[in-house]
């Protein structure tokens, strides 16, 4: 038999194609769906049965006091950071795009933080945030009292906002910069002649051409930081998510109730994975309707 | 004759006047220049305090790490030498740069194949497959681990090398990334060389990849730094010391560490420094590459 022209390109095709349709049919598909089939199960994986329970462990949330603690707690986190990084980054950004000089060495001092290890900035903050580590000196300097930060159930979570902050502004600072090198000049110098403050540049020019920026980095921000873990597992006292479980987030929750308990439930945990998949999957769909839209000025 | 009739005509009171205004506004525009400077110096001061702290914390000696001076008083690297007496650094270390640059090689490899192939092949299903593979990047890591978990206790797979990695051998963000470069490499390209005698492969290997090389660049570093960092999947499937990553043992240390702080910031120094020379060193194609995935 004679193939044509089109059909060896098919077959190239589904060649060059074999390996990776494997890997994402059993490494990130079928994985998928067994998690939704975990979740209807008790499941222990040292036990010898793991009975079918339908929804059970969806109606547990309901009454799961540390479940709606970490959904609080994570929700908490997504609106502690994202605003206020986006604006800190967005301020830092247009100064640093004014710069004509050393503009490298600036930039790599905010980028720094983004490209170094969470585990290890946690640890290093960990000791900036200790009773009597730099922090606290810098308070008794000022005349302010000693605070408790990181074993505070008050002040642990933001304490940890702080430093993600911190780690993620190089990264929207950098995206942000692209953003406004962007915009072409002459908007400015058009804007200028006709006698627009800065402010209504900024206002008018800036902000509505930065729109696609801003809606990106803001997904992006929302969907990593409902999946918080690294900071609090090497933060929180324990790694728990202490004090009194007022840093610990849906993520942790789902690694304590899976890896770090006897017997492990990975039945329930996997429930709260998939809430937490419907969360993300929300968010997903509104950033395909907001990015698909055509911006216009 | 009328080239240059303003300066003649103005009068002299006028022109000085004019020339003060400028001088003033030039000196206002510069201060606020010089100011703009200080503000984004003492803030990026202020931004890699924290990696100053810590290599100062682990120069000190232990009895000295809370007196919290500037200037170690007698400086000392006893704690190198202790972090790699009481730990397998160079184990985690060697750990994680295979991982990371295993699992950087194959997403490059397979990303791009697969990638190009999507762009570039038109065959029956090829919509289905593509939706089906952006679709994975709609779940998060979170709710595999308990699958993929599982899957490892029964193949026999945690606690080795392969467990490690086969999660991020693919990317279904790269295979994207790379659709979209390949997109954009002419297909008159493409028919000469294979009027030449390229093969299909060679067509891929040769011919196209070699075009949509930054792209590639910028899907590397993304996929090293990720794995690199990468903490909850091997802090799940690894379970004795010797096969930790960097990540995961600098955590198990630190939090046996107690408030050892010298030895936890000793530790945390050798995990950054490495990081922080290769991206002086890179900090060009980091950054752009970041933008031009960050944008796309």
């Amino acid at each position: 038999m004679r193939l044509s022209f089109e059909q060896r390109r098919w077959i190239w095709a589904y060649t060059f194609l074999a390996l990776p349709l494997l890997f994402f049919l059993i490494i990130r598909i079928a994985p998928t769906l067994y998690a939704f089939n975990v979740s209807l199960h008790d499941w222990d994986p040292l036990a010898l049965e793991r009975p079918f329970v339908g929804a059970k462990n969806f109606q547990r949330i309901w009454t799961d006091k540390v479940f709606w603690q970490a959904l609080k707690n994570t929700w908490l986190y997504v609106f502690a950071t994202v605003p206020l990084s986006l604006v800190l980054s967005l301020a830092l950004a247009m100064g640093l795009q004014r710069l004509t000089r050393f503009v490298g060495l600036y930039r790599l001092l905010y980028f720094v933080p983004y490209i170094t290890s969470l585990v290890a900035v946690s640890w290093v903050w960990r000791w900036l945030y200790a009773s009597n580590g730099v922090f606290n000196e810098l308070l008794r300097n000022i005349g302010l009292g000693p605070q408790k930060f990181l074993l505070s159930p008050d002040q642990a979570l933001l304490s940890i906002v702080a430093m993600t902050i911190w780690q993620g502004l190089g990264f929207q600072i950098i995206i942000f910069l692209a953003g406004l090198e962007g915009i072409p000049e002459i908007y400015y110098e058009a804007a200028k002649l006709d006698g627009a403050s800065e402010w209504q540049r900024f206002r008018h020019i800036t902000l509505p051409l930065l729109n696609p920026t801003i809606v990106f980095l803001t997904i992006v921000g929302v969907i990593s930081s409902l999946q918080v873990f690294t900071q609090i597992r090497n933060m929180s006292s324990q790694g728990q998510g202490g004090p009194l479980n007022s840093t610990i987030s849906l993520v942790l929750y789902v690694y304590r109730l899976a890896f770090d308990s006897l017997p492990s439930k990975m039945g329930y945990a996997s429930a709260i994975t998939v809430i937490l998949f419907a969360m993300i999957l929300v968010i997903t769909i509104i950033q395909l309707k907001v990015l698909t839209r055509r911006y216009e000025y | 004759m009328s080239t240059k009739p303003a300066a003649t005509i103005l009068p002299q009171a006028t022109s000085e006047r004019t020339t003060m205004q400028q001088h003033e506004r030039d000196w206002r525009k510069s201060s606020a220049r010089i100011l703009l400077y200080v503000i984004l110096l003492i803030g990026g001061l202020a931004m890699i305090f924290p990696f100053i702290w810590m290599v100062i914390s682990s120069l000190k000696h232990a009895k000295d790490v809370y007196d919290l001076s500037l200037i170690p008083q007698n400086p000392t690297l006893e704690n190198y030498r202790t972090v790699f007496a009481r730990t397998q650094f160079l184990r985690w270390f060697g750990n994680s740069l295979l991982i990371a640059g295993i699992t950087t090689a194959s997403v490059a490899f397979f990303d791009s194949l697969a990638g190009y192939t999507l762009a570039k092949f038109r065959f029956p299903g090829q919509q289905v497959i593509f939706i089906m593979i952006l679709s994975t990047l709609m779940v998060p890591t979170e709710m595999l681990v308990i699958p993929w978990y599982l899957m490892s206790i029964n193949l026999h797979w945690s606690n080795n090398y392969w467990g490690i990695m086969f999660p991020g051998v693919m990317s279904a963000f790269g295979v994207f990334l790379m659709r979209q470069f390949f997109d954009s490499v002419p297909n008159e390209l493409l028919d000469a060389a294979r009027i030449d005698g390229v093969s299909e492969f060679g067509l891929f290997w040769r011919i196209a990849l070699p075009l949509v090389k930054p792209a590639l660049a910028a899907l590397c570093i993304f996929t090293f730094l990720g794995n690199w960092n990468a903490f909850l999947w091997p802090l799940i499937v690894t379970r004795t010391a010797e096969m930790r990553t960097l990540p995961v043992g600098i955590a198990f240390f630190s939090s046996e560490a107690g408030s050892a702080y010298e030895l936890i910031m000793t530790a945390a120094a050798l995990a950054t420094i490495p990081v922080l020379i290769v991206f002086a060193i890179f900090q060009r194609q980091i950054i752009k590459g970041i933008t031009l995935t960050g944008i796309k």
